[in-house]
C-alpha cells in the first residue's frame, strides 16, 4: 500500500493506494502515529486510490480516529470507491467517522 | 477440486488470497462475488494466524477450492491448531458511538455477511471452516 502525504493549509491530506488489509495496515497507523507525534491535528484521508479494506484496516482506522478525538484533533475520510464504503456501512463505521465525497467537500469542511 | 497449503503466516496472506481469487477467477465467479470471498478469506486467515497456533511456528493452514452445487463454489479452510469456531462468536454491537466502540469482533461479522452459507466442523485435531458462496450475485 502506498501512502503519500500532503498539506492543504494547515491540513494533511494522506491519500492511501492499493490495499488496506492485515499486512499493510500497521503502516497506515505508523504513518499517522508519526504525524499525530508532531502535533498534526487535522487528517483528510483520501482514499480514492484504496480498493480494498479489511477489518484491519478498519480497525487501524478507529484506533487512530480515537487517539485524534482524546487531543481533540480531527480525522475525515473522502472519496470511498464502493467496495470501500459498503465495508464501511456494513461495519457500521459510516456513521462514526465523518465520509465525505470527495477531498475538496472534506478540505471546506475541517 | 484444488488444495494448497501455506505456512499459518502473516506474510502468506496475500498468496493465499490470491490463489483463491485465481480459482474462483477459473471458474467464472462474478468480480462482486469475488471481492467478498477475498474479504472473508482474509478474516478467517487472519484469525488463524493470530490464534491458532500459539505454541508453535510452523502451523500450517490448508485451503481447498471446489465448485459444488448449481453454480456454486466451496471454500474450506483447515487448520490444526486451538479448537476454535469461528462462528459461534458474538457479533459486535455497530450503533454505538466512536468513543465505545471495540476494536475487535469485527472480522467475524464481516465473514457472515459476505458468505452465504457458512460450515464450521471439528474433526479429530482440525477446524474446518467452509464457505459456500454462489458464482453471480
Amino acid at each position: 500500500m502506498e501512502i503519500q502525504v500532503r498539506k492543504e493549509g494547515n491540513r494533511h491530506v494522506i491519500s492511501v493506494k492499493g490495499r488496506m488489509d492485515a499486512v499493510s495496515s500497521p503502516d497506515f497507523e505508523k504513518e499517522l502515529s508519526l504525524l499525530m507525534d508532531k502535533g498534526r491535528k487535522l487528517f483528510v484521508i483520501d482514499f480514492s486510490g484504496l480498493e480494498y479494506i479489511s477489518s484491519s484496516g478498519l480497525r487501524s482506522i478507529l484506533t487512530i480516529a480515537k487517539k485524534l478525538k482524546a487531543t481533540e484533533s480531527i480525522i475525515v475520510l473522502a472519496s470511498l470507491r464502493s467496495t470501500v464504503k459498503e465495508v464501511f456501512e456494513i461495519s457500521g463505521f459510516s456513521t462514526i467517522i465523518p465520509i465525505y465525497a470527495t477531498v475538496d467537500d472534506a478540505l471546506s469542511n475541517v | 477440486m484444488v488444495t494448497y497449503q501455506f505456512p499459518a503466516q502473516l506474510e502468506y496472506l496475500r498468496k493465499c488470497i490470491e490463489t483463491v481469487t485465481l480459482f474462483a477467477d477459473s471458474t467464472g465467479v462474478s468480480k462482486d462475488k469475488t471481492v467478498e470471498l477475498e474479504l472473508a478469506l482474509e478474516e478467517a486467515l487472519v484469525n488463524i494466524f493470530k490464534y491458532a497456533y500459539p505454541d508453535a511456528a510452523d502451523g500450517m493452514v490448508e485451503i481447498t477450492c471446489d465448485e459444488t452445487g448449481k453454480d456454486k463454489i466451496k471454500i474450506e479452510i483447515r487448520d490444526n491448531g486451538v479448537p476454535f469456531n469461528a462462528l459461534s462468536h458474538p457479533e459486535p454491537d455497530t450503533s454505538v458511538p466512536l468513543s465505545e466502540r471495540k476494536i475487535g469482533g469485527l472480522g467475524i461479522y464481516l465473514i457472515r455477511k459476505m458468505i452465504d452459507e457458512l460450515y464450521y466442523r471439528r474433526e479429530e485435531r482440525s477446524n474446518i471452516l467452509t464457505f459456500v458462496i454462489g458464482k453471480r450475485t
